[in-house]
């Protein structure tokens, strides 16, 4: 009782430019406990979990161990008072072997030297422990996935660690894989170390959580026992609303016609994949990171080699021609990272509209060169489609949030009148109320009779908008699902499905 | 194995098979090195019946000396992810400071002269030290590309070069130092040789059995996993900048020594140079890869390239276009190697 908890922060607040990540957010964590960080994409988990790890300082309030006041300035400071994290994004080198990578920044010596042999004993020690059966001297990018998640958790352990961080560990996990991590965790969790644990994935809960906090836009909702309470109470809590108000009605045209055709594509990943898109429905794509789900598509467009098929856009041969080409005939295609692949983060909002309006030929001013003012109007104009607010149109993107750089990237898509929209993770790291607004736009384009495509990591998000669903697994598409059959159920056992069984 | 027929039938083909397959994996391994040596030991023996004696060879191995001391730096800086254009002034500088400081000193107390040839090196390698600093503050520090800050840092070096020395050559060096750092042998072997294969397994050990060596291929590989695996990749990078120019300073002193004068010119090709070994000795322009002992290989094989055209008396200018013709060639290969590599994974 009298005994300090393991975690406890208060009153932690970020800001980064342009963007309040948390504000005032309370947290603490208990010895022998699994406390699950429950929230929408966007909602201050990473942040929140970044700053106990030491990656990032609070803007104010207070982090403590043990009831010790603590003010991590790096990594390896957190490291050295216990704190082990298992970052999303890997920390893993992937040039170094598996052995160097578990004890990377931590590397026992001898004299100067460093004891390569003593990280290796140590290494396979854990590993069998931990039976993980993995050749401890390969490189670690010839390992899976799921390989490297392993050696993640394995690095974190290595450092002996009180309070273990694991941000969406299963995400990449076979479910027998799964069974293994989550019998581990119980292991640690009886010997006293404090877990906590991102996911989205509410059906894990019952299975590992004690306690669960809900985030949501930066806030901390409430922290509730695993046991008491129900998956909706969950989402309700998470998403603020009930799910029908999240996801518009969108109506489907009957037999509409197919716009663009997938036939025998063969890709870096991808194994040998049909599609067909058709007008005026929103087809889904579902899979796990590195199912092959989004290298279809962008095989297809010409972003990364296309081995093998054919892409018919109606019924004109247009494989393998240029990406500049297939996106004038008439295809938008919005990409997963908006701040690599999609935006211009140093000119304005405007700008990066107007840059989808130069072809526009009733646009053009004198001697055919596109008219300022012209454009600007319109690029105004969409950016009240969109939903932006006209006090950003002029400000960089960079200092945008989340929310409202998603906003541009949307527009750039309404500067041209295109036949297929293709949205590959559309709402990543945007906020509940803007994610309305955006499937909102996702409707009327559908209703309006175009093709959309929904790429996404986010399983309610795809399973909702959805007309019909595509599950890919392991470069193929293991399950096609329409209407009642898209269930939450059948979609996860499809993701590790490698053949395709008919549903 | 065991039916002669299929044997007779099918063992040409199925030799032919592995050679390509044994090429195929000896480049996925090692790089383009292999190929490049065999052939121009190839070419230039056909050209020359004194390209392959012993005595051009050992002649080759006592030259490359400095190439190999200059790569061995630069491979460290590529390692992490960057270059270093600013070799070249290394050496100048080195020379010239180092010279200008041997001379005063000499002429200040004639009869210490060991004591002037130490501090003399010592003021070389200080110059250089500067230099390594400031590309290493430049880097690490205010994140400016590793392309500017050194090419920047190259002319502020140059120039306080030509500053120094008003572009005259500094000679009249005490006699010991050219005598024993440029000509000398112990127990046979010259000087340079010495200190340049006591510097190789400095570097090897530094690089294979050392923290600072794990953490360079940690940032080079991916410098955000090595940020949240608790290394301080500014120190690193920083570090990197401060061995490479030391490194090329070693080899700054040791040329200074071998022409007996100070002189702003030496080192102006060698920043190439330094690049194209490592390139075609497998370390990545990527950062991450790159092996010791390849890289000695591969300087050692840019000297024989040079050597091999000296011998075919190809002139010094046409031999310029083929060193950057090879440079090139070699980065295409190393992106068909990457290719590859990820291909299969």
């Amino acid at each position: 009782m009298s005994e300090a908890p393991l975690v406890e922060m208060t009153g932690i607040t970020k800001e980064f430019p342009g963007v309040k990540a948390l504000s005032n957010v309370d947290f603490r964590l208990e010895r022998g406990e699994v406390h699950v960080l429950f929230g929408e994409n966007g909602a201050g988990k990473s942040t929140l979990i970044s700053i106990l790890s030491g990656v990032y300082r609070p803007t104010s309030g207070t982090v403590r161990i043990e009831g010790k006041d603590v003010e991590f300035r790096s990594v390896q400071e957190a490291r050295d008072s216990g704190i082990g994290t298992v970052f999303q994004e890997f920390s893993l080198v992937p040039t170094l072997s598996v052995f160097e990578n578990v004890h990377l920044g931590k590397e026992p010596r001898r004299g100067l030297l460093v004891d390569r042999r003593a990280m290796a004993r140590s290494t396979e020690t854990l590993f069998r422990d931990l039976g993980f059966d993995i050749d401890i001297r390969t490189p670690v990018a010839r390992l899976s996935r799921a390989q490297q998640q392993m050696v993640e958790i394995a690095k974190a352990l290595q450092a002996r660690a009180r309070v273990l961080i694991l941000d969406e560990p299963t995400a990449s996990l076979t479910e027998k894989e799964t069974e293994k991590l989550f019998s581990f965790i119980r292991h640690a969790r009886d010997s006293g170390v404090g877990i906590i644990y991102i996911s989205h994935r509410i059906q894990e809960f019952a299975e590992i959580a004690d306690q669960i906090s809900v985030l949501r836009d930066g806030r901390m909702i409430g922290t509730v026992a695993a046991k008491e309470v129900s998956e909706k109470t969950l989402v309700e809590l998470m998403t603020g609303r009930a799910i029908d108000k999240v996801y518009p009605q969108i109506r489907r045209q009957p037999d509409g016609e197919t716009l663009l055709s997938l036939e025998g594509i063969h890709a870096g990943g991808v194994n040998g994949v049909d599609i067909d898109v058709r007008a005026g429905e929103v087809l889904g794509v579902a899979g796990l990171v590195g199912s092959g789900k989004s290298r279809v598509w962008r095989s297809v467009l010409g972003l990364q080699p296309l081995k093998a098929g054919s892409v018919t856009m109606r019924g004109r041969d247009v494989t393998g021609q240029p990406t500049r080409r297939l996106l004038r005939s008439g295809i938008f295609y919005l990409p997963p990272d908006r701040k690599s692949e999609g935006l211009l983060l140093a000119a304005s909002a405007r700008d990066n509209i107007r840059l989808s309006l130069l072809e526009r030929r009733d646009l053009a001013g004198l001697l055919g060169m596109p008219s300022p003012a012209r454009s600007r109007a319109e690029a105004d104009a969409i950016g009240a489609r969109v939903d932006l607010a006209p006090s950003a149109l002029p400000r960089a993107v960079a200092t945008l949030s989340g929310g409202n750089q998603q906003k541009v990237l949307f527009g750039k898509g309404f500067g041209e009148e295109r036949l297929v929209y293709i949205f590959d993770e559309p709402t990543v790291g945007v906020d509940m109320g803007t994610r309305s607004q955006l499937y909102l736009l996702i409707r009327d384009l559908a209703e309006a009779g175009k093709a959309v495509v929904v790429i996404s990591s986010d399983l309610p998000e795809v399973m909702n908008l959805s007309h019909r669903l595509l599950v890919f697994s392991g470069g193929r598409i293991s399950a096609e699902l329409a209407g009642a059959d898209i269930s939450e159920g059948t979609v996860l056992r499809h993701f590790f499905n490698e053949t395709r069984i008919p549903a | 194995m065991g039916s002669p027929d299929v044997m007779n039938g099918s063992s040409p083909l199925s030799r032919r098979f592995t050679v390509t397959e044994a090429a195929r994996t000896l480049f996925l391994k090692v790089g383009v090195l292999p190929f490049f040596l065999v052939g121009a030991l190839i070419i230039f023996s056909l050209v020359s019946g004194n390209f392959l004696s012993v005595q051009n060879l050992t002649n080759v191995a006592r030259q490359s000396v400095y190439l190999i001391l200059v790569s061995l730096g630069q491979m460290i800086v590529l390692i992490t992810g960057g270059f270093d254009l600013a070799v070249g002034t290394a050496i100048a500088l080195t020379s010239v400071v180092s010279a200008l400081a041997m001379v005063a000193l000499a002429a200040a107390m004639p009869e210490y002269v060991w004591l002037a040839i130490i501090l003399g090196c010592l003021a070389g390698l200080g110059a250089a030290l500067a230099i390594g600093c400031l590309n290493g503050i430049g880097v690490a520090q205010f994140g400016v590309s590793p392309f500017i800050m050194t090419l920047g840092v190259q002319s502020v070096g140059a120039g306080t070069a030509l500053f120094l020395t008003g572009g005259v050559p500094v000679s009249r060096l005490p006699y010991a130092f050219g005598n024993v750092f440029g000509f000398g042998r112990v127990f046979g072997m010259p000087v340079p040789v010495i200190i340049a294969v006591v510097a190789i397994i400095a570097i090897w050990l530094v690089m294979n059995r050392t923290r600072l060596g794990a953490h360079i291929y940690a940032v080079g590989g991916n410098t955000k996993a090595a940020h949240l695996s608790g290394v301080n990749t500014k120190r690193v990078l920083f570090l990197a900048y401060v061995i490479c120019a030391l490194l090329a300073s070693l080899a700054g002193l040791l040329l200074t020594a071998r022409v007996e004068s100070g002189e702003t010119n030496l080192g102006g090709s060698v920043a190439l140079e330094s690049i194209a070994a490592c390139v075609i000795a497998g370390v990545s322009l990527r950062g991450g890869i790159g092996r010791v002992e390849s890289v000695v290989l591969g300087a050692f094989f840019i000297v024989l390239v040079q050597n091999g055209m000296n011998i075919a008396q190809i002139g010094s200018y046409l031999q310029m276009v083929l060193l950057g013709s090879l440079l090139i060639l070699a980065v295409i290969f190393d992106q068909f190697r990457y290719r590859m590599l990820v291909g299969r994974a």
